[in-house]
Parts: C-alpha cells; sequence; structure tokens
C-alpha cells in the first residue's frame, strides 16, 4: 500500500493498461510532448512513442470522432478531452455515435471508448471553463460515467473503463489532481456501477460524488463532534446508478442530503431524491435536502465564486437542518 | 379579533346555555366587566370580559346550547386575525413517510399525536418518545426493497422505470417531479440549495437539553397504539352504559361439522376453525337482529345509528397489542371465504402490515379467547359499536341426552351491549339466535 496523488493514480492506470495491452492508445491535445495540461500523461510518449500517445489537433470534434472509430475497428482508445467543457465541441461524437452505434447496428460493432476529462470549478477559470456537465452525459443511455474521488478508485475505475467494451466517460475533477490517498499496489479494477459506503452512520444518508465525496467525508467527520452519526454513500458511478446502496442507506437512516457541484435544477441531486422517493419513500422520515452550485454561470472574481461553489458549511447546515427535523441529534 | 368560548365552569359542566347578553356588539367592553350570563347544569352563573375592545359579534343567541369550547362572540382587540398558525389540520396531519407506514402497520391513530417536526410534523420520535434507540431499519425485508443489481450494461435491453430502483445503465423514461417546487429562474444568485423553506419550526425536544433519564426498570412507557388503546377502552368503560349476558352453546355437530368441512377440503384451502364457523353464525344473527348491528349517535337527543353493512371486527394479540382487523360484510361471505380472510388478517396482523381500512368501520367485534383455554369472560365495547361479544373455549361437560349422561362440548359467550340503544330483551333475543344457529350448524353454511 503505498499513498499516491489522483494525479499519479490516473498515470499509472494509463500506463499499466499501456503495457498490458497493445491496443490501447491515448490521444489527446498536448498530452505528448507537453505531458498532457494536467500531466497525467506525463512521461508516456517518451516510453511508448507517438504511435500510442497521439497528439491532436485542437478539434475536438475530429478527434473524438477518429477515436469512436479506432474503437469500432478494435483498438481501446482512451481520449483526454482538456476539460469537460470543451467536451461539448464534441458532443455529436459522443452522444449520437459513441453511445448509439452499438445499440443501432445491432451490435455488429462494439465503441471501446474511453473519454478522460476532468470537471469542476474552484480555479477562477471563468464561467465557460469550470462547469460540472457531466450530468449531459449520465443523460444518456449508451454510455457510461464514472466519477472517482479518491486516487484508489481513479485507479480502478480508470483500469474497469479502460478494459469495459461500451463508451465510458472517467471524469476526474480539478480540485481532486493533487490530493493523496492509499493505493493498493496490484489493486483490481473496479466494478462499474457500484456505489460505496465511504463512512457508516446511523443519523443521515449523505449521498455525493467526484469532489463533493471528498466534502462529504470531512463534513461528516465534523458533524461527529456535534453527536451527528452521517453515512456517506459515494455514487462512484453516475450511470449506472446504484440505486440499491442509495435506497438501502436511506432506509436505515430515513433521511437523505445531496450533495453535488453542479447546478440545482435537474441535477444530478435531482435524480438521487427520485431514486430515494421511489426506492424510500416509507421509510422517509424528512424531505430529501440537495446541496447544489448557485443558479449562476461561474463567477471569475474568486470570492464570488467561492460565494457560488457548495460548501461544506453549506452542506453542514443542511445535515444540521435535516437531523434537527426528525430529531434525532444525540 | 379575540374569540370568546363557552367557559367551563364547573367540573361536571360539559355544556352551557346563554342566559343573557349584557354587551351588545359595537359596546366598548373593558376587563372585569360583565359581558354575559350563562346557564349551566348547576347554577346560573356571570361572566365577565378578560381583554379589552370592541364587542364585534354575538355568535350563541340568548337560550342557545353549546358544548364548553365554543366561540360564543367575538372581541375585537384592534388587531388583525394572527395568521393561522401551520398546525396541521385534524383532516391531514403533517407525517413523515415513515411515520405514515409505522402508523399503518401498528393501527395508530396520528390524530393522538403531537408532531415535534418543521411545521409540527410528525417524525419517527414522536412515535417513540422515550429516546429509545429504536430499530428503524427495514421492518420487512421483501418490503419495497431494491431488486438485485442487475449486470450493469451501457444498453440494458429492460425499460427501467424508476417504481423499481434497479440500476439504470441504459432506458429510463422517469417522469420526475421536484420535491421542493421553488421555481428557479434563468439567473438566480441565491446558492442552490433546495429544502424546506427556513421557518423557525420547533426545535427538536433533545436539543441542547440533557438526553431524558432512562426510565425505571419496571416503567414502560406507552407507544401511541397503547395510548390509544387505553384512551379508547377508558372513554368505553367510563361512558358506555353496558350490561352482560351469558349465553351457551352444545358444540358437539359444529365441532364435527368443522371437522367434516376440513376432511373435504383440498389442500390447498384454508382449514377452517372454530371461529370462522363463529363470525359466520355472529353475522347471520346480527342480520336477524339489525339492532344489535348498532352504534349510540349523541346527535340531536340522541339516536339509534343501524348499520346496514356487517362488518365484524376480530380482536387480534399483535406485537403491538390489541388490533382489531375487520372482515367486511362477513354475512355475505362463505365460511371458506371467511377462513381465508381472517387467517391473512392476522397474518398481517402480526406483520404489522395492516392497512388502515382493514381496520376500520366495524360494526360489531368478537373477541375469542378460546384457544388460550378460558371458559368465558367479558369484553369491553369498542366504540363506536354496539356490543362485542367475548367467547370462551368449547369444554368438555356432562349432559343428559335422553336422560342418560354423556359427555358433550359446550361453547360459552357473553355480550357486551350499549343498554343506551341495545335492551336486554334484544340481547337475549340475539344470543338465542345465535345458539340456535350454533347447535344447528348446517344452517350456517346453508
Amino acid at each position: 500500500m503505498t499513498v499516491i496523488s489522483y494525479r499519479q493514480a490516473l498515470h499509472d492506470a494509463l500506463r499499466e493498461e499501456l503495457l498490458r495491452d497493445e491496443d490501447v492508445l491515448l490521444m489527446g491535445e498536448e498530452i505528448g510532448r507537453f505531458e498532457g495540461s494536467y500531466k497525467i500523461t506525463a512521461g508516456l510518449l517518451a516510453e511508448f512513442g507517438a504511435k500510442r500517445v497521439r497528439d491532436t489537433p485542437i478539434a475536438e470534434e475530429g478527434f473524438t470522432g477518429a477515436a469512436v472509430g479506432a474503437a469500432m475497428l478494435g483498438l481501446r482508445p482512451v481520449v483526454e478531452i482538456m476539460t469537460i467543457n470543451f467536451s461539448l465541441l464534441a458532443i455529436d461524437q459522443i452522444v449520437n455515435h459513441a453511445a448509439k452505434i452499438y445499440g443501432m447496428f445491432g451490435g455488429q460493432a462494439k465503441v471501446p471508448l474511453v473519454i478522460r476529462t476532468p470537471g469542476g470549478g474552484g480555479q477562477q477559470l471563468g464561467a465557460t471553463h469550470s462547469q460540472n456537465i457531466e450530468l449531459y452525459y449520465a443523460f444518456v443511455p449508451g454510455l457510461k460515467v464514472v466519477a472517482p474521488a479518491t486516487p484508489a478508485d481513479a485507479k480502478a475505475l480508470m483500469l474497469a473503463a479502460i478494459r469495459d467494451d461500451d463508451p465510458v466517460l472517467v471524469l476526474e475533477n480539478l480540485a481532486l489532481y493533487n490530493t493523496s490517498g492509499e493505493v493498493p499496489e496490484d489493486l483490481e479494477p473496479a466494478e462499474i456501477g457500484r456505489a460505496a459506503v465511504t463512512r457508516t452512520g446511523r443519523d443521515v444518508t449523505v449521498v455525493a460524488y467526484s469532489r463533493m465525496a471528498v466534502v462529504a467525508l470531512d463534513v461528516a467527520e465534523r458533524l461527529a463532534a456535534e453527536g451527528i452519526d452521517v453515512e456517506v454513500v459515494d455514487l462512484r458511478s453516475l450511470r449506472p446508478l446504484d440505486r440499491d446502496t442509495i435506497v438501502a442507506s436511506v432506509q436505515k437512516t430515513n433521511c437523505a442530503v445531496v450533495l453535488e457541484d453542479d447546478w440545482l435544477t435537474y441535477g444530478i441531486g435531482a435524480e438521487i431524491a427520485a431514486t430515494i422517493s421511489d426506492g424510500a419513500f416509507d421509510w422517509l422520515d424528512a424531505p430529501v435536502r440537495r446541496v447544489a452550485m448557485a443558479e449562476v454561470p461561474m463567477p471569475y472574481a474568486k470570492s464570488l465564486e467561492l460565494a457560488a461553489l457548495p460548501s461544506a458549511e453549506d452542506a453542514a447546515a443542511a445535515i444540521r437542518e435535516t437531523v434537527d427535523a426528525v430529531a434525532r441529534r444525540r | 379579533m379575540i374569540d370568546i368560548l363557552m367557559p367551563r365552569l364547573s367540573d361536571t359542566m360539559t355544556e352551557g346555555a346563554i342566559a343573557a347578553w349584557h354587551k351588545q356588539p359595537g359596546d366598548a367592553v373593558s376587563p372585569g366587566e360583565l359581558l354575559v350570563e350563562i346557564e349551566t347544569d348547576k347554577a346560573l352563573m356571570e361572566q365577565e370580559a378578560y381583554e379589552a375592545g370592541t364587542l364585534a359579534e354575538i355568535l350563541v343567541q340568548v337560550g342557545e346550547n353549546v358544548p364548553i369550547g365554543t366561540p360564543i362572540a367575538r372581541l375585537d382587540d384592534g388587531r388583525e386575525p394572527a395568521d393561522p398558525a401551520p398546525q396541521p389540520d385534524a383532516a391531514r396531519r403533517a407525517a413523515s413517510p415513515l411515520v405514515r407506514r409505522i402508523a399503518r402497520e401498528r393501527g395508530l391513530d396520528l390524530a393522538a399525536v403531537r408532531g415535534s417536526g418543521p411545521g409540527g410534523r410528525i417524525v419517527r420520535a414522536d412515535l417513540d418518545p422515550a429516546g429509545s434507540p429504536s430499530p428503524t431499519g427495514p421492518l420487512s425485508p421483501s418490503k419495497g426493497t431494491p431488486g438485485p443489481l442487475s449486470p450493469p450494461g451501457s444498453l440494458s435491453p429492460s425499460k427501467g422505470t424508476p417504481g423499481s430502483p434497479s440500476p439504470t445503465g441504459s432506458l429510463s423514461p422517469s417522469k420526475g417531479t421536484p420535491g421542493s417546487p421553488s421555481p428557479t429562474g434563468s439567473l438566480s444568485p441565491s446558492k442552490g440549495t433546495a429544502g424546506p423553506p427556513r421557518t423557525p419550526g420547533p426545535l427538536s425536544p433533545s436539543k441542547g437539553t440533557p438526553p431524558p433519564q432512562p426510565p425505571s426498570p419496571a416503567t414502560v412507557p406507552f407507544d401511541a397504539i397503547r395510548r390509544t388503546i387505553a384512551a379508547r377502552l377508558t372513554e368505553s368503560a367510563t361512558t358506555v352504559p353496558s350490561f352482560t349476558a351469558t349465553a351457551s352453546a352444545d358444540v358437539e355437530d359444529l365441532l364435527g361439522l368443522r371437522a367434516r368441512l376440513n376432511e373435504a377440503a383440498d389442500e390447498e384451502e384454508p382449514r377452517i376453525s372454530v371461529n370462522d364457523l363463529l363470525v359466520r353464525a355472529v353475522a347471520l344473527a346480527l342480520r336477524t337482529h339489525p339492532g344489535v348491528n348498532a352504534s349510540y349517535s349523541a346527535e340531536g337527543g340522541g339516536a339509534t345509528v343501524r348499520h346496514d353493512a356487517i362488518h365484524l371486527g376480530i380482536a387480534v394479540a399483535s406485537p403491538a397489542g390489541l388490533v382489531v382487523p375487520v372482515v367486511r360484510d362477513a354475512d355475505r361471505l362463505a365460511v371458506r371465504s371467511i377462513a381465508a380472510s381472517t387467517r391473512e388478517l392476522g397474518r398481517r396482523a402480526a406483520a404489522r402490515t395492516l392497512a388502515p381500512d382493514e381496520l376500520a368501520d366495524g360494526t360489531f367485534t368478537i373477541s375469542n379467547l378460546g384457544m388460550y383455554g378460558v371458559e368465558h369472560f367479558t369484553a369491553i365495547i369498542n366504540p363506536p359499536q354496539g356490543a362485542i361479544l367475548a367467547v370462551g373455549a368449547a369444554r368438555p361437560e356432562l349432559a343428559l341426552v335422553e336422560g342418560r349422561p354423556v359427555e358433550r362440548r359446550r361453547l360459552r359467550y357473553t355480550l357486551t351491549s350499549d343498554h343506551r340503544i341495545i335492551d336486554g330483551a334484544l340481547a337475549a333475543e340475539f344470543l338465542a339466535t345465535l345458539t340456535r344457529l350454533l347447535e344447528h350448524p348446517l344452517r350456517i353454511i346453508a
């Protein structure tokens, strides 16, 4: 067991898969000679050569489409889209081609494509470069979307994504790249579609993913000192969504708060709340609360950016109110 | 605006009549001034004003009789009527889905429970006020729990419906409605936390206070179902003038018939119990004597309400205490159907999954302690019903048949009746009809 960064965990997963399977190749802007905007692919061009680690033009639709074609013909391309914001330029390739070809053509061609891309705000990158729009992809049948919160999950889910025969979008997060955690040397690929209960508790279920799953654990530790025993469910996968784990947890705690970095209206939290209503209605002792970003394009000013993003304080307040509403605080 | 209520002027006073108004609408009223004279069951009493203002309206005129607590006049104190507090009305108490489920399963009446959640919502903690760590997990593992995970294929051919919470790798055409319908403009700079409006609702009783002392070992605080039982039976025992009448029947033929019915039954058919035959016999006897299938009503000067339908409550000991599921239209059901129905109701009572409508609308109750070997006993009427039958065990006794002593089994049963609507003769006639049916059991199944 070694402690490495989320960035390093992603790097290690890519390198191991490049070594393991000759059909794996990496594509993206500045991933080769520049070693990636966030240095995930550092050293890989030198080790595996330009045939396996390909710098592309600044043309997301073009190189994503090329990767879809390569995947249909048997390669296993891993495309880096510099941030999820730029995936909008490739959304037709992702939504209309990668997601649909297998079903539309009767299973004649699989699309074992991976799209790696970070989301997240908080870096003062402005409204167009600070979005959390994984929902656009989690919405689409035919795609899988995973969202690791820890270095171990980053590696295990990346391994699983590359070995999966369906197109998988791996949502990374700018704020998580420098976080670190224990990663076993012989880590196996994760099972895509499984959430994890990362902290067990009796009083309230907090559902989150990616950065907010880390925030959830921090808040849970803080609230433990106030006598609130929080259970944290880290979704890890947005599609497929592990409804069973969410429902089972809420059946135990009888109330839930959902944390999300995206906007509230029509967001992932709405889907979680609906899942709880469907599966645990008769176990609910309080309405499901959602904590999300302000409904504005991300402001540039640091103070406004911080105010717009959901904070640990926002999460703690919603959790306290929920626990007080069911008179559960000890 | 202040409502002036009919005061309680003596311990026994339940209603009062207006003898005279000393102020008229438009008159100024100051505290201590004589306002109204009220005639009670004991005396004529003068009532002073407690607040200053102008008498706005007289609601109860001289000579009219109203229960205590009824508004009799309105006093304008210059203040706007306060917004009605978000106290839930009697028709629809705010209660969490968890509370509603527990109430359904235990047969609780939520009207008797004080809600401590936001806006007076009844939450789980209000049902178990002892503060004991109570099981809040799934009560029955099969109910409402999501199915096993299907393999998370990105294109699974099945149509995922949101009603069944299985992970949806693919198609999930859900029609969603937001839980908290706050319209969000295209740009609303407030942070996107969704939840109830921050009303300063009542705080949790435990917040900031030391945990309650554990009850002494011999004290088991009532839960809500026990409170309901206690309140209703106290009301019955203290307000209903009741009397009891006991009869017995030779049930040798009845037991023989039951044995034959069960021998002739298919494997999958429910076995018929003595109680099932008894339920049918009681239903038929009630049809013959509709005056027993009746309730007392205080409307007007009092009335007997005869029920068209015969819905028999069957007292059942459940883990939560006494519950009385109801066999509806018992007089129209065959014994085999009654057997199936009582078995299912008993199973659901044990599992605490009875629905409210399975506990409602009973017109007569049967309480049978025969399975415990009880010879006979008396029961307390389950209001607003008019009578209840307490049934003992069929016990072997010596009887004279054609002058010779033989062993026969007899069953004793005691009818407790509300004397306001059922006289002794009617109770006796009902019991005689029932005895004839039990002693000629083919008439029960005919």
